[in-house]
């Protein structure tokens, strides 16, 4: 495996996440397929957390048409560097819809983690909250450590958005915390919560 | 294309009534009045889209929040499409595509055919229920059918519009 920086990083990601969703409060939360979907698993499955088995470079897309359909809620989408380079044309997209109620914040460990460690282009100098910003998103930013965190947490859960936060984090190897994976019951369980019973197909 | 055609106007009262609420679209040349008619209402939301697959990610979001939605494309878009449909078949999203055809009927560009003489077939093969129609007169049924194959199952349903309706381009010749 390579050695580069992100080895070191100070921020840990569950520890990032659980304290991201610890303030969810009413949030409606899209978690990007692998290691940021068990993240938000360890810190507590909910059942307005909607986590992706799948659907790579999908998931700010989900959060856009989460946030349009539900501009009262705020919004999280939780994602990788990796899932997120996939879908680099929808941060076009949501700037022109520029939702106010949506955060998306990616785990950047400069690595494709769950597939075994491969290395993004963010390892080669990649700057997601710098393509965030020339799109046009109106809060940006990258954030190294536990200060910068703490100011991010704030944004993330309270600023006008689109917000965007790349969060570095350590490349690290964490035991799988799994949540339901049937997609018909996670899409059911979220409506139910969100819409009531009569949201159920 | 004849500009006088009624049919994208009969499709927009279709998602109107079918209470529709978010347009996403990349354009093509036959979806252009119907797309002006999406961008010009206020009862429905039109979303321009960076690539096609984006729309069956973003209506998967809606839905979770309780808004019905159509995807607007080329046929070409739907190679764009393949992976991200698993997102739809997996959970049981509601997806209707509204496809206007190219690479079938005279078709002038050759860089069209492959993905037109496919999209049936990749269409059924990632379980969409597809309903091909070549007349205008039967568009908005079709649609109005398509819609409810997608919101009352749920599942994933296409239209497919001849070329021979929306008209082959010739780019002049
Ligand atoms: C379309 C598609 N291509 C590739 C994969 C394989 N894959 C699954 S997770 C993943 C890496 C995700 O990396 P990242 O988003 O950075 O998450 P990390 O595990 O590093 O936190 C890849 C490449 C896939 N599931 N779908
Ligand atoms: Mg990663």
């Amino acid at each position: 495996m390579d050695v580069t920086r992100s080895d070191t990083y100070p921020l840990r990601r569950r520890d990032v996440v659980e304290a991201i969703l610890a303030g969810r409060g009413e949030a409606l939360v899209i978690a990007g397929l692998g290691a940021p979907a068990w993240d938000c698993t360890a810190a507590g499955d909910h059942p307005l957390t909607f986590p992706l088995w799948g659907a790579m470079g999908g998931a700010a897309m989900i959060g856009l048409g989460l946030a349009l359909a539900q501009p009262s809620r705020r919004v999280l989408v939780i994602t990788g560097d990796g899932e997120m380079l996939m879908g680099l044309g929808s941060l076009a997209t949501i700037a022109v819809q520029a939702p106010e109620n949506l955060a998306i914040v990616v785990l950047d460990n400069e690595r494709y983690g769950e597939t075994g460690m491969q290395l993004t282009h963010t390892a080669h100098g990649i700057d997601l909250a710098a393509l965030a910003a020339a799109a046009g998103l109106p809060i940006t930013g990258t954030v190294h450590d536990q200060a910068g965190l703490e100011a991010a947490i704030a944004d993330i859960h309270g600023a006008p958005g689109p917000v965007f936060l790349n969060i570095k984090v350590r490349a690290e190897d964490l035991p799988l915390v799994l949540p339901p994976k049937d997609g018909v019951h996670l899409k059911d369980r979220f409506r139910i919560a969100l819409l009531g019973e009569e949201a159920a197909v | 294309m004849n500009t006088a055609a009624t049919w994208p106007d009969d499709i927009f009262r279709v998602l109107l009534d079918m209470d529709v609420k978010q347009v996403a679209y990349v354009p093509d040349a036959g979806h252009t009045r119907l797309i002006e008619l999406c961008r010009d209402s206020n009862a429905l939301t039109a979303v321009s889209l960076t690539t096609e697959e984006e729309g069956i990610a973003f209506l998967a979001g809606a839905w979770l929040g309780g808004q019905r939605g159509v995807l607007l494309m080329q046929s070409s878009g739907i190679g764009n499409c393949v992976n991200m449909l698993s997102l739809a078949r997996a959970c049981r999203f509601p997806l209707p595509i509204l496809v206007t055809m190219r690479g079938q009927w005279g078709e002038f560009n050759p860089w069209q055919v492959p993905m037109g003489q496919i999209s049936a077939d990749v269409l059924g093969l990632a379980g969409v229920v597809v309903y091909p129609v070549d007349d205008t007169a039967r568009i908005a049924d079709t649609v109005a059918a398509a819609a409810r194959t997608a919101f009352d199952g749920p599942g994933l349903s296409a239209v497919l519009i001849s070329q021979r309706v929306v008209g082959a381009k010739t780019f002049g010749k």
